[in-house]
């Protein structure tokens, strides 16, 4: 028989700090301050509208065919970027805990780099130290903008993701190593089949996190000329010449990033709070 | 059988690299060799694991002091002593995870203070298993595949073969029935024991265990114990750091007692613990039985 107050003896129970780590996190309270900036910058952008001028939403609606195209290309960018770095950030990850000294300390060299180098610098870097084509057994090849956009942005990306590697690599309590160790798996095979089974988990959530960020940051690319959302919503803008559109503008291409990089904030709280219950 | 003789094929730089170690790993195939090999090692009259002088140190701090001992095929021996004392440390010396300064370790036909490479290190872990006090199973794999991983992978055997053992294994420490759960679904004596079943089916030499109940309730402690006793009463050779003073006297052929790095005392458990020596093992005993 258990008592009936079982449930209620005065037992320290584990500190949860999950308040803290929410209120870092986009919540649905972004959402609506982003919408109530966007009716209140239309609202001052309707009156300033002169007599015979469409409306604010109708001139926004024409454009928007325009600036969805660009929001794609936004993607496709942060998708191809989160690629390459992912990969090559795997790569640079482990040859940070490699045991050869040399290519460990020259791994820590580059991630430390380029993860503490601004982004807008790398990706002026890559823009202009990257020629504009190549010519290869005697064809020429022309390298678009935005593969050199690309690249600058992996960088960083490939930075980030070393570190999310090692982090995670390291976590693992060095008894599962022993314990691999202990039924004769070599180095290789622990690795592979014992620690970074156990550490993909650890790994998601914060991978999620950068690219939520990094595809923030894809509208850095228009400074360089890449004809994403952000450039394409300036050349709107002067095309218009209206007074008022400029607020009522971006903050429809921040109501664009927000929906989709919302779910994926959201979705990242929840992995983050299953592991950590069933670790 | 052509299969295995692939599977060896295809390990023969291992079996090169460490040409004195054939015959050992191959025992590793079928467990009547591997017993008439051991069978040998003992009729030979020589211990299967001997310590000489061995002396470790973690910067300046020395652990063990030179420790002199030796277990024959089939012997149980239990250590124990205050913690600190360089149990832990010593066992871990001896299936080569801890590096020694001093000394010589001599188990089965590896000496053991002069393997270097990962290779030998690995050929050496095959004859010697060991269970932890945390049971360190791995998390993300199933009670049977933890304990299926190793043979598979690492002595290359056929999987069927393997699976076979491994659910007889899990069988005999009474786990039949857990054997799809993950770790974390079982209780600490339930994973232990999972732990003890991984260990055997690599079909070691010697077995290692390293106060493997200090993390259990009383309860479950029973279980542990149990699985360990049928083991030592099937010619294991066995060597266990613990606590379990009835136990250790019940199972053990020598118990040892450490203190501060040294053997300040061993002998058969019924003197060890009845008629202590030395004035530090009666004080140690006083303070526990």
């Amino acid at each position: 028989m258990k008592p009936a107050g079982a449930s209620v003896l005065p037992v320290l129970l584990p500190m949860r700090v999950q308040g803290v780590a929410r209120s870092l996190r986009l919540s649905g309270g972004h959402g609506f301050a982003l919408v109530a900036v966007f009716v209140l910058a239309c609202s001052v952008a309707q009156a300033q509208t002169r007599p015979g001028e469409p409306s604010i939403l109708e001139t926004i609606w024409k454009w928007t065919p325009l600036l969805a195209r660009g929001f794609v290309f936004n993607l496709a960018i942060s998708f191809l970027a989160m690629a390459i770095g992912t990969l090559a950030g795997l790569f640079l990850g482990y040859a940070q805990i490699s045991l050869l000294p040399a290519v460990a300390k020259t791994a820590k060299f580059v991630t430390h780099f380029f993860r503490n180098a601004p982004w807008l610098v790398l990706l002026f870097y890559c823009m202009f130290l990257l020629p504009f084509q190549v010519t290869l057994f005697g064809a020429t090849i022309p390298i678009p903008d935005w593969t050199k956009a690309t690249l600058g942005l992996a960088l960083p990306v490939m930075a980030n993701v070393s570190e999310i590697v090692r982090g995670a690599i390291q976590s693992i309590p060095t008894t599962q190593w022993e314990a691999a160790a202990s039924l004769a798996f070599n180095r290789r095979q622990t690795m592979w089949m014992i620690i970074f089974p156990q550490c993909i988990k650890r790994m998601l959530p914060p991978w999620m996190n950068l690219y939520s960020i990094l595809t923030m940051a894809t509208v850095l690319a228009s400074i360089v000329g890449v004809n994403e959302m952000m450039t394409l919503t300036q050349r709107a803008l002067s095309a218009e010449n209206r007074p008022g559109l400029l607020l009522a503008f971006y903050s429809y291409v921040l109501l664009w990033f927000f929906v989709y990089c919302y779910p994926i904030a959201r979705w990242t709280v929840r992995l983050e709070a299953r592991y950590a219950v069933n670790e | 059988m052509n299969g295995l003789a692939r599977e060896r094929g295809r390990q023969a730089p291992y079996g090169r690299a460490v040409a004195a170690q054939a015959n050992v790993s191959g025992a590793n195939v079928k467990p009547d060799s591997g017993r008439a090999a051991g069978a040998k090692t003992a009729g030979d009259g020589r211990p299967i694991v001997e310590l000489r002088d061995v002396h470790q140190a973690f910067g300046h701090l020395e652990v063990l002091k030179g420790i002199t001992f030796s277990v024959p095929k089939g012997g149980v021996v239990c250590i124990i002593g205050p913690s600190g004392s360089g149990k832990s440390t010593l066992l871990r010396c001896i299936n080569g995870l801890v590096p020694i300064r001093s000394g010589s370790i001599r188990v089965a036909d590896f000496d053991v203070h002069e393997l270097v490479t990962d290779r030998e290190k690995i050929a050496l872990r095959k004859e010697v298993s060991m269970v932890f006090q945390q049971y360190n199973l791995f998390p993300h794999r199933t009670a049977l595949d933890n304990v299926m991983m190793a043979p598979i992978h690492v002595l290359n055997e056929p999987r069927d073969e393997v699976r076979e053992r491994a659910l007889a294994l899990l069988a005999k420490v009474g786990l039949a029935s857990k054997r799809d759960a993950y770790p974390g679904e079982l209780s600490g004596g339930q994973q232990q024991r999972v732990a003890i079943a991984r260990a055997l089916a690599m079909r070691p030499e010697v077995m290692l265990f390293d106060e493997v109940t200090a993390a259990l309730d009383p309860e479950t402690v029973k279980e542990v114990l149990n699985t360990i006793r049928q083991l030592a009463r099937e010619g294991m050779t066995c060597i266990l750091v613990t606590h379990e003073m009835r136990f250790a006297r019940e199972i053990a052929d020598c118990v040892l007692f450490t203190d501060g790095g040294t053997i300040v005392e061993s002998g058969p458990p019924a003197e060890l613990f009845d008629r202590p020596q030395k004035e530090r093992t009666r004080a140690f005993l006083s303070q526990i039985l």
